[in-house]
């Protein structure tokens, strides 16, 4: 009872909160100043959502195959050091890779998506290598014994079995792949990261956060699509929430 | 017919070869259940998988049904053979319908043979398939992923299955229901089946055959009564346990050994005829009554019939127990240790009394076949 009231009263006080801060915000003239950039904001989006695509489904394209390939039993020696070398990939700050990935392919967009997928390779490859690797010896003895082919096995039931680990590992790279394409401004890429960093550079909070809520939103929004999509793909048993 | 000629596994590790199974030769009768048994690290689960390949083996060959499986490719041959391993191993991702019909689709059945397939194979392990069919593993009981296992392994009517441990993960209580289906579907199936166990009792009760397995060597094959009546060597008979005889017991049914001399009187006799009758069979305490129809109804006991005078239909007290042909020693000993007595009266399945058994009669039936290594071993060695 008590703590239905408490509840109820903490609902009433964020409610409250809110609409004090968008009262004062307007009374500053600040959310005019936000709508002034409108347009960049808009422009700017597709070309973020674009980086993102790009280097994301060239990710995805490179990492699940390279984390099959890395999972078979022939590749263990070489696995772990190839896992090793992606590793530095997420290691090095992104900073870096953009810098040095436009010190051999220039500016542009070509140099950032190349920087973007280097940054988001790894924990889709390490997932899939994981997911797949992770599946009961006893389950990979069953799909055998009954007369299934290699192909089979990694088609019936491994990836159908992985796909719940492959998925988180998507979710991941993606999410931190949107938070990263700010930097790609730096290397004339565009995207929203040019509202942020010339916000900074001019002091003009407007025009930061015309940026920087945009890209938080952006996220929030891909981490929720990659989560329907899961949920709509991964069969129901495989899924641990659902069991 | 599964038969196995020379079949051998040597393991490479760092330091020399393993021999996990050294020249394992047997056969196995079409329709016929066999039990690998033996401690862990016998090579009993070895020689099993050596069968479908998913071990593969140094040297050797296996026949199935008189045919080299050699030549085959390997999976052909293994859609050939149900099989059925301890952790179950349903695919989690698919429903039981997908499961149970996973082998007819590698085969290619059409879907409408398919799904007629699993509801049989449903009724066949006694699970309902409206309410089961659509239902992933995870939603199921362990029993009952057992099951699945069982009904996937003959989905496509395989005509050998190879079973490695299939009861061991499953609590007592539901494997011995589980045990019991699996028996009575096998009456009907008549597959070939090896079994791979490390409980004597569970292969005591399962098999026709018992191959006893040690360090990679075949030690005894043997049908379960002749494994426990005359082990081969002191190994097999520390393995069966200093209980063996008392295990024997199961192996044999009260109709094998049932004497059909046994006295009786009916209600309309007196108890001067029942005393008599009593020491015609030499009967200490008491002797059994019978109705028309010849179904036991009563016990008049000595006591009574040799001081008083009178119709047995008047002086009887209530059969304390009686024991059906079909049962087995087991069941007729704990019966006689229950209720105090050295005998039983048989009954038939009309319910009729067909003769009686007595203790004696069990002590020297199984004590004529009984071998014991070590008195032999003392026996030769006297001798020499």
């Amino acid at each position: 009872m008590l703590a239905n009231m408490l509840q109820r009263f903490g609902r009433f006080l964020v409610l409250a909160a809110v609409f004090a801060a968008g009262a004062w915000t307007y009374s500053t003239g600040f959310i005019d100043d936000f709508l002034w950039h409108w347009p960049d904001v808009q422009y700017l989006t597709v070309q973020h959502i674009w980086l993102t695509a790009m280097s994301g489904s060239l990710a995805i394209a490179v990492g699940i195959p390279l984390g099959i390939v890395l999972s078979r039993p022939s590749m263990q020696r070489v696995a772990e050091s190839v896992m090793q070398v992606l590793n530095v990939g997420t290691t090095i700050p992104t900073l870096a890779v953009l810098a040095l990935s436009m010190s051999f392919l220039g500016i542009g967009t070509v140099p950032a998506v190349f920087a973007l997928f280097v940054a988001t390779l790894l924990p889709i490859t390490r997932n899939t290598f994981a997911g797949l690797k992770g599946i009961s010896p006893a389950l990979m003895e069953a799909a055998a014994g009954i007369g299934m082919s290699p192909v089979q096995r990694l088609f019936k039931v491994e990836l159908p079995n992985a796909l719940y680990v492959i998925f988180a590992g998507i979710r991941t790279a993606l999410t931190i792949n949107v938070g990263t394409v700010p930097l790609a401004f730096l290397i004339g890429a565009g995207g929203l990261g040019e509202l942020i960093f010339t916000g900074i550079d001019l002091f003009d909070p407007a025009m930061m956060l015309a940026g920087a809520i945009p890209t938080a939103l952006l996220a929030i929004a891909v981490d929720a699509l990659i989560a329907v999509i899961a949920f709509l793909v991964v069969p129901r048993g495989v899924n641990p929430t659902l069991a | 017919m599964i038969e196995l000629d020379n079949l051998t596994k040597i393991f490479e590790t760092g330091n020399g070869g393993v021999l996990a199974a050294d020249h394992i030769s047997m056969t196995v009768p079409s329709g016929e259940i066999c039990i690998l048994l033996g401690p862990s690290g016998c090579g009993k689960t070895t020689t099993l998988k050596m069968i479908n390949r998913i071990i593969q083996p140094t040297s050797g060959r296996v026949f199935i049904e008189g045919e080299d499986t050699s030549g085959m490719q390997t999976e052909d041959l293994r859609r050939n053979i149900g099989y059925v391993i301890q952790q179950i191993g349903l695919f989690p991702n698919m429903t039981i319908e997908e499961n149970i019909t996973a082998v007819p689709r590698l085969l290619g059945w059409e879907r409408q043979r398919c799904r007629e397939r699993a509801r049989e194979l449903m009724d066949v392990i006694a699970m309902d398939p409206n309410l089961y069919l659509h239902r992933y593993p995870n939603e199921l009981s362990g029993g009952q992923q057992q099951r699945v296992g069982v009904a996937r392994a003959l989905a496509a009517d395989p005509p050998v299955m190879l079973m490695d441990e299939p009861f061991g993960a499953i609590d007592p209580i539901n494997r011995a229901v589980i045990q019991d289906e699996f028996l009575r579907m096998q009456q009907q199936l008549k597959k070939t089946i090896l079994f791979v166990s490390h409980d004597i009792d569970e292969a005591i009760k399962m098999g026709d055959r018992i191959a006893i397995f040690r360090e990679g060597r075949l030690v005894q094959y043997s049908e379960p009564d002749d494994l426990l009546a005359a082990p081969k060597d002191e190994f097999v008979e520390s393995f069966l346990g200093d209980d063996r005889a008392l295990k024997r017991l199961n192996l044999v049914r009260v109709g094998d050994i049932v004497s059909p001399d046994i006295g009786t009187v009916r209600p309309g006799e007196t108890l001067e005829t029942a005393r008599q009758r009593m020491d015609e069979f030499g009967y200490q305490l008491s002797i059994l009554l019978v109705n028309d129809s010849n179904e036991p109804i009563g016990m008049v006991p000595r006591s009574v019939a040799s001081v008083t005078r009178g119709y047995c239909r008047d002086h009887y007290q209530p059969v304390p127990a009686t024991i059906h042909v079909e049962d087995t020693l087991r069941k007729a000993t704990s019966l006689m240790f229950a209720e105090d007595t050295t005998w039983l009266p048989c009954i038939d399945d009309a319910g009729q009394v067909c003769g009686q058994i007595t203790q004696r009669a069990m002590t020297r039936h199984l004590g004529s076949r009984f071998r014991s290594t070590t008195r032999a071993v003392a026996a030769a060695e006297s001798e020499a």
